[in-house]
């Protein structure tokens, strides 16, 4: 397998071919935020907060689906990424209604965590305060749009790993939401096998775990290098 | 579009029709687009029963189906309304006082965006229509109108019986 | 059929139509038959039979003839005269083609020497309004078909796509990327299954050539894709066409027929070892679906959801095979570049934007209607030479690039048409929308217009575009309602700032443009709107307005 070697943030990293830099960033302590990004998954480079600069390159480039290249020098944390990163989320706690003093996620937030790791202390922007529901049909689980930020890797853990495509995204623009099946309440769904899965990856408060409280409701995002591993390696590491 | 009687055999005749469309694409999901602009055309609109059917015979997820239909603003998940005002809101219509078409027919509480609204008149906006050089355009039961005018909107409004 | 059966198929058709007494065009584009050109045909139709001129007399449908502000249109061979307005009871004149009858049409005869002709230069257009969309032999008769039979028989596929780069032909999509380096990349790939698309998704909101030349036109397009199919290696074609245009896809049905049944497309082609199918895809009423990585999901029945390139379509496209997309109009120019070589259609236009461009003049503009001019033109020779100026009122802005343009206010009027020269002065060349706006149009009121129109379309998956356009339009709304403060048009500026750098695709990446042109030339009626609680162009109902009216 060959080594690529290449300058992040001023030091100088390698990282196997076909790396993303996300990757090598992190597995050198460089946590570059996300949210759309989780481990096992397939990238979709939609949340933007990714995004770094990349020496002779015209735009910035979203790290989790660019590859490594020798020589790449690669910076993760200028003030304008930062102002950038920061006015993206102030864009998402404007769009939908997310109150984390009543929310079971409160302190396991990933959202929540990059609001104050970037400095929101308030928000420049309008709230816009949609309607919208909260489906607790699923006898163990519920979701909750007010809190969902579309980062669709609900969408895609019941697709890739679990294999069941009981979540879509529906609508298109600020109207998109998540839907199971053809958009009946969770618990009537016929795909759904009650896995869990989509409620371990939700950055958010979104898709929680019926009857538990706060200091419950810790999620594993672990579990999905665990299954993934498993599945293609045949190798149970935990 | 809409049906007529005998209700059974048109009904026998479209669910054949769209078979044949799908078997003309050999049951591809890559061909949803096209199988649903044909479910469209025969039954008007695609009620979740109809995407359930899709989705089985295309062997798709039905959250997929749902997700591509509900993405494009041509297929319609709901019934259509008898009547169908449709207002060009392009560039060229918009300077020339589109916005003054839609406002006669809120007035008449018909809403953009409104499905079988007051007497059954449904109202849409469309982004270009390509009649730019006749603006503003508005079609009216399939019939393109140049130049139209809020007087024009209350004739038609007034013609089948909606005040 | 062979190629030199299709040159007997030419000289064959020209001579019988030179037989003929009079022909009669008849404008079957959109604009006409909007305005009654079907109910004419058929008078005319009546009128050959009840006189019994079958034999002589031969009424066609047309594209586009340029001047859809006087349709119906009509160009009688016999008179060699267009006319406009014409009714069904001019159709006797008509058909007789008698001096004497056609006097009561004279005062509706359209002066072919006026500015608004003699300053186009057509070669999209050159068949617009002369061919019938619908015949075949009409479009062989036209030299139609040759430059494919040149292509297959005297070039070699290498040889194509060098003609095509000395044309320095650039795309008329909107990017303006050189067509021929496109090509020789998807040329270069390895795998043996490649597809050719042609994006006839026409998007911007007051736009309507690529759908005139699909009407007017349509085996036009189809002979540029199977060249391009012969240059790349590619052996299917996709048109990917807005579902709103009918008439045009309805023609390419049929176009598409007749070309297969004379094995112009299809297996063995003019009786070569060259195969190229066509495929028509229609399009569902999205605008992000013009964006090339949206318009392969879309034709692969997926959400038209963008994705990051790298990498590029011409390395995977279409089911992950090298993919090359042009435009409609970029399609159109290859026939004649193919004809009569690279050389001759880089005489035409400017240093880096080379041969002509079909622009769609529409707003406060006399002449509204489908126009070509060479690259270059300035503005000033096309709003007011051939578009014959402003009707009422004063000149404000030209819009260009619809959604992702911006608005170029007076002081620019002379500067010629090219890429780069309207990206120096904050717009963009675009698809070739070009609206007028005179002291009327608000222009505060125009960039909420825009940005109302790309938050509805903006497909949701990237934040900055989905949110960031909501934010956008709601400063921009209230502004227009003089609820706005002085901290909302710096928030416009970091607002843009975040969504053009940082959107997945060039929706959300453009969709500033018109808020920042503008504001860079029309600060002062933003000022206005939100310091006085007034709009200059008296457009915008005020809330303080309104609260008055309703006290
Ligand atoms: C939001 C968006 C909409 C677009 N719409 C169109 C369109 O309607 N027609 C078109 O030809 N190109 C459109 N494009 C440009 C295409 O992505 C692509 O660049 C073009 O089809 C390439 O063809 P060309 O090189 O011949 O211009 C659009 C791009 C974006 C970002
Ligand atoms: S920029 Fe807008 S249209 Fe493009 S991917 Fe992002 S949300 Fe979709
Ligand atoms: S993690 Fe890369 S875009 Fe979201």
């Amino acid at each position: 397998m060959s080594v690529k070697t290449l300058e992040i943030d001023g030091r100088m990293l390698t990282g196997r071919t076909g790396e993303t830099v996300f990757a090598v960033a992190w597995d050198h302590g460089i946590q570059i935020p996300r949210l759309c990004h989780v481990g096992g998954l397939s990238d979709v480079g939609a949340c933007r907060l990714c995004l770094v600069e990349i020496e002779g390159r015209k735009r910035l480039q979203a790290s989790c689906l660019t590859l490594i290249e020798e020589g790449m020098v690669v910076k993760t944390a200028t003030p304008k990424l930062k102002s950038h990163r920061k006015l993206i989320v102030e864009l998402l706690l404007a769009e939908r209604n997310h109150v984390c003093s009543v929310c079971v996620m409160n302190g396991e937030c990933e959202l929540q965590d990059l609001a104050a790791s970037h400095g929101v202390d308030h928000v420049r922007l309008r709230y816009q305060f949609p309607s919208l529901p909260v489906d607790t049909s699923h006898e163990r689980f519920g979701i909750d749009h007010n809190r969902c930020i579309l980062c669709t890797r609900c969408v895609r853990v019941c697709d890739e790993v679990e294999g069941a495509h009981t979540w879509d995204v529906c609508g298109r623009g600020t109207a998109s939401h998540i839907i199971s099946d053809l958009g009946e309440p969770w618990g009537e769904s016929d795909t759904c096998t009650s896995c869990g899965k989509c409620v371990q990856v939700c950055p958010t408060g979104a898709l929680f775990s019926k009857g538990k409280t706060v200091a419950e409701m810790r999620k594993d995002r672990g579990f999905l290098k665990y299954i993934v591993t498993a599945r293609e390696k045949k190798q149970w590491i935990g | 579009m809409t049906a007529s009687p005998p209700a059974a055999t048109v009904k026998d005749n479209r669910e054949k029709l769209l078979e044949r469309a799908m078997s003309r694409y050999q049951y591809s999901g890559d061909a949803l687009i096209e199988v649903l602009h044909t479910a469209q055309e025969l039954y008007g609109f695609l009620p979740p029963a109809l995407l359930k059917t899709i989705a089985h015979k295309l062997r798709l997820p039905a959250s997929r189906v749902l997700g591509v239909a509900s993405f494009y603003h041509f297929f319609s998940l709901q019934p259509k309304a008898a009547h169908t005002f449709v207002v060009c809101l392009g560039t060229a219509c918009y300077v020339a006082g589109a916005l003054g078409l839609v406002e006669a027919l809120d007035r008449s509480g018909a809403k953009p965006g409104s499905s079988g609204a007051k007497n059954d008149v449904s109202v849409q906006t469309a982004r270009c229509i390509g009649a730019c050089g006749l603006a503003p355009a508005l079609i009216y039961d399939g019939v393109v109108h140049a130049r139209a005018t809020p007087q024009l909107i209350k004739a038609e409004l007034e013609r089948i019986g909606v005040k | 059929m062979t190629f030199e059966e299709l040159c007997g198929k030419q000289t064959e058709e020209v001579e019988r139509q030179q037989a003929l007494k009079n022909r009669i065009m008849c404008c079957t584009a959109a604009g006409c038959l909007s305005c009654g050109a079907d109910g004419l045909r058929q008078a005319i139709s009546a009128e050959i039979a009840a006189q019994g001129r079958q034999a002589d007399v031969e009424l066609c449908g047309s594209g586009c003839m340029g001047m859809c502000s006087r349709g119906p249109l009509v160009l009688s061979a016999a008179c060699n005269r267009l006319y406009g307005n014409v009714a069904p009871a001019d159709a006797a004149a008509l058909v007789s083609a008698d001096p004497a009858a056609t006097e009561t049409l004279a005062d509706r005869a359209i002066d072919l020497d006026s500015p608004f002709f003699s300053k186009q230069t057509r070669i999209v257009l050159a068949n617009s309004g002369h061919v019938d969309p619908e015949k075949l032999a009409d479009y062989i008769a036209a030299g139609g078909y040759q430059s494919l039979g040149k292509a297959l028989t005297a070039m070699s596929p290498r040889d194509v796509v060098e003609e095509v780069k000395k044309s320095g032909l650039r795309g008329r999509g909107g990017a303006g990327y050189p067509t021929g380096l496109k090509w020789e990349l998807v040329m270069k790939q390895i795998p043996q299954v490649k597809y050719v698309v042609c994006n006839a998704d026409e998007g911007d909101p007051g736009a309507f050539m690529d759908r005139s030349v699909l009407e007017g036109d349509p085996h036009r397009v189809l002979e540029g894709m199977a060249i391009a199919g012969f240059a790349v290696g590619a052996q299917q074609g996709f048109i990917y066409v807005r579902g709103e245009y009918g008439l045009a896809i309805q023609r390419l049905q049929t176009a598409i027929k007749q070309a297969e049944r004379e094995h112009l497309l299809g297996a063995r082609i003019l009786d070569s070892g060259f195969q190229f199918r066509i495929d028509l895809r229609v399009g569902a009423g999205a605008f992000v679906c013009g964006e090339e990585t949206a318009l392969i999901a879309s034709i692969e029945g997926k959400r038209g959801e963008p994705r990051q390139r790298p990498p590029y379509p011409p390395e995977s496209g279409l089911w992950g095979a090298p993919t090359l997309i042009n435009n409609v109009e970029t399609f159109a120019n290859i026939p004649p570049i193919v004809q009569n070589g690279g050389d001759w259609f880089a005489s035409v236009g400017t240093a880096s934007s080379k041969g002509t461009k079909v622009f769609a003049l529409a707003g406060k503009i006399v002449n509204t209607g489908l126009i070509e001019v060479p690259m270059g033109t300035t503005l000033r020779t096309i709003l007011f030479d051939i578009g014959g100026g402003i009707p009422e009122g004063k000149f404000k802005a030209a819009q260009t690039g619809g959604p992702s343009g911006g608005c170029i206010p007076e002081q620019f009027l002379d500067t010629p048409v090219d890429y780069e020269s309207l990206v120096t002065i904050g717009s963009i060349m675009g698809s070739g929308g070009l609206i007028v706006m005179d002291d009327k149009s608000c222009m505060v009121d125009v960039a909420r217009f825009f940005m109302e129109f790309c938050m509805d379309e903006s497909c949701g998956k990237c934040i900055p575009c989905r949110a960031g356009t909501v934010q956008m339009h709601d400063i921009l709304h209230r502004m227009t309602r003089g609820d706005a403060t002085e901290d909302d048009i710096e928030m416009l500026e970091t607002l843009s700032g975040l969504l053009r750098e940082t959107s997945l695709c060039g929706l959300g990446q453009t969709a500033p443009n018109p808020v920042m042109s503008t504001l860079k030339y029309f600060r002062d009626e933003y000022e206005a709107h939100i310091r006085e609680r007034r709009c200059p162009a008296g457009l915008c109902q005020m809330e303080s307005q309104l609260e008055e009216a309703m006290a």
